[in-house]
């Protein structure tokens, strides 16, 4: 049986003259959770409907439990659960109804994981569906896709628009369903934290380029950010390989570079800059850098110019002065 | 059981790195003692709402520094202490945290006999824990 519940070759699709995804070769691995990243319209959702089958590439191919997306079965199909983006339901039914419509669509439901996650989201099965919260439509959209226990669940921004207080019941879920070394979740989503607590790999598309493929602690340990201080004189953006974001503040130039080597070491040496500082990165920053567009010079906060600049000590004598000369 | 450190997400520090940490600073600090036994890695991830290979990495990673160690279907103890390092690793690792220590206290102006003093007073507090721990 092969190792990867979900294997792509060059999965590529079109929408007119638009790449939507692009060549993408990705290979999710049997057990946990497996995050994919990206900006809205990054392509994750095309990616995702595509290997389920709900859309052909246009070039490429899928394969997800080891049979090709174009042909799944309605057996494979039954393996495989899956949570659209904005937790569609019928508000006629009560959510005891949804539970028997959507048993009736699978060979094996488990009634009991029904109730747990229905309870977990403290919702009373009496109720129309059309009347609950949003965080309590995606407690029930859970519940029906956990019920048939499949081996692979693939939720696509199941996060959006939720409290905190439903999102922390959904990390516990997701935690509850990979605590079985056979099951294994496909992830899409934006919050930094919830993906920081639960996946074990890391995807990220940007603009439907595959640009991050690996664990999350091989992520943090492969990207790194440098501080390079220069005294008077020009501060430029040197040409090194493998810089993903960089930023010029007031009195330095950030750079956070991807695969550092010796030789990045070297050129960084050769900028002239009077103090070179590798610092440490937290997750949510280095995807974000990942995902900033180049080019840009950095985040909003410095183009408004406000006062809030991170880097700036909340005890500076002249916060006024140090962020107006930095926009 | 004295587990109860928290871990912080969005932290420059990766989660497991936090584990490893928390562990090693309760063994040290005393909290910990020879054989107490730490939560299963299940219950662990369950209480600090985090992927369990994140706390079995944790685990495995203390396991191989003889911080604890696996007692086979009895679960995780406090192991006894032994020096699995070599001397000049030992002084290695000794010197990058003085380094680090020396450096910060100097940066706050503390001057040389006021870190010292600070120094024998960490010293005593922890030796005096041990004592209490192993009554």
């Amino acid at each position: 049986m092969s190792d990867f519940v979900i294997q792509t070759h060059n999965l590529t699709r079109y929408f007119g003259q638009k790449a939507a995804v692009q060549q993408v070769n990705l290979s999710v691995p049997r057990g946990g959770v497996f995050a994919l990243m990206g900006r809205n319209g990054s392509g994750k959702t095309t990616a995702i409907r595509m290997l389920l089958g709900l859309m052909s590439p246009t070039r490429g191919s899928a394969e997800v439990l080891g049979v090709d997306s174009a042909h799944l079965t309605p057996e494979i199909r039954a393996r495989i659960g899956y949570l659209t983006e904005g937790h569609f339901v019928y508000g006629w039914m009560r959510v005891r109804e949804c539970a028997k419509f959507q048993a009736d669509c699978f060979p094996h439901w488990n009634q009991k994981v029904f109730d747990a996650v229905i309870d977990h989201f403290g919702l009373d099965a009496d109720a129309k569906a059309g009347t609950l919260s949003r965080g309590e439509r995606a407690g029930l959209c859970l519940a029906m896709t956990l019920a048939p226990e499949p081996e692979l669940l693939v939720l696509d921004d199941p996060a959006l628009g939720l409290d905190p207080v439903a999102r922390r019941a959904l990390v516990e879920a997701m935690l509850a369903v990979t605590s079985r070394k056979d099951r294994t979740i496909l992830l899409s989503s934006h919050y930094l934290d919830d993906v920081e607590r639960v996946a074990d790999h890391l995807a990220i598309l940007d603009s439907g380029v595959l640009r991050v493929h690996c664990s999350v602690d091989e992520f943090r340990e492969r990207v790194g950010r440098w501080i390079l201080r220069f005294g008077e004189g020009p501060r430029e953006i040197p040409e090194i390989e493998g810089i993903v974001h960089s930023r010029i503040l007031e009195d330095e130039v950030q750079l956070t570079i991807a695969n550092p080597t010796d030789e990045t070491e070297r050129l960084l040496a050769g900028t002239g800059a009077i103090s070179i500082e590798r610092v440490s990165l937290s997750l949510d920053q280095t995807v974000i850098d990942y995902l900033t567009q180049r080019g840009r010079s950095g985040s909003l906060l410095q183009i408004v110019g406000a006062g809030t600049k991170p880097d700036v000590p909340i005890s500076d004598p002249e916060p006024s002065a140090a962020s107006a000369e930095s926009s | 059981m004295a587990v109860d450190f928290q871990i912080s997400i969005g932290s420059t520090v990766p989660i497991y790195r936090q584990i490893i940490d928390g562990v090693r600073r309760g063994v040290t600090n005393g909290e910990l003692a020879v054989g107490d036994q730490l939560p299963s890695v299940r219950a662990l991830a369950e209480r600090l709402l985090v992927n369990h290979n994140t706390v079995a990495k944790a685990y495995q990673a203390l396991v191989r520094d003889g911080v604890i160690e696996s007692r086979h279907g009895r679960g995780v103890f406090v192991a006894k202490r032994r020096n699995i390092y070599t001397k000049a690793e030992r002084h290695r690792r000794l010197d990058a945290a003085l380094q680090a220590f020396v450096g910060e206290a100097l940066l706050l102006d503390f001057d040389d006999a006021e870190i010292r003093q600070a120094v024998e007073k960490k010293l005593n507090d922890a030796n005096g824990r041990k004592k209490r721990g192993d009554q």
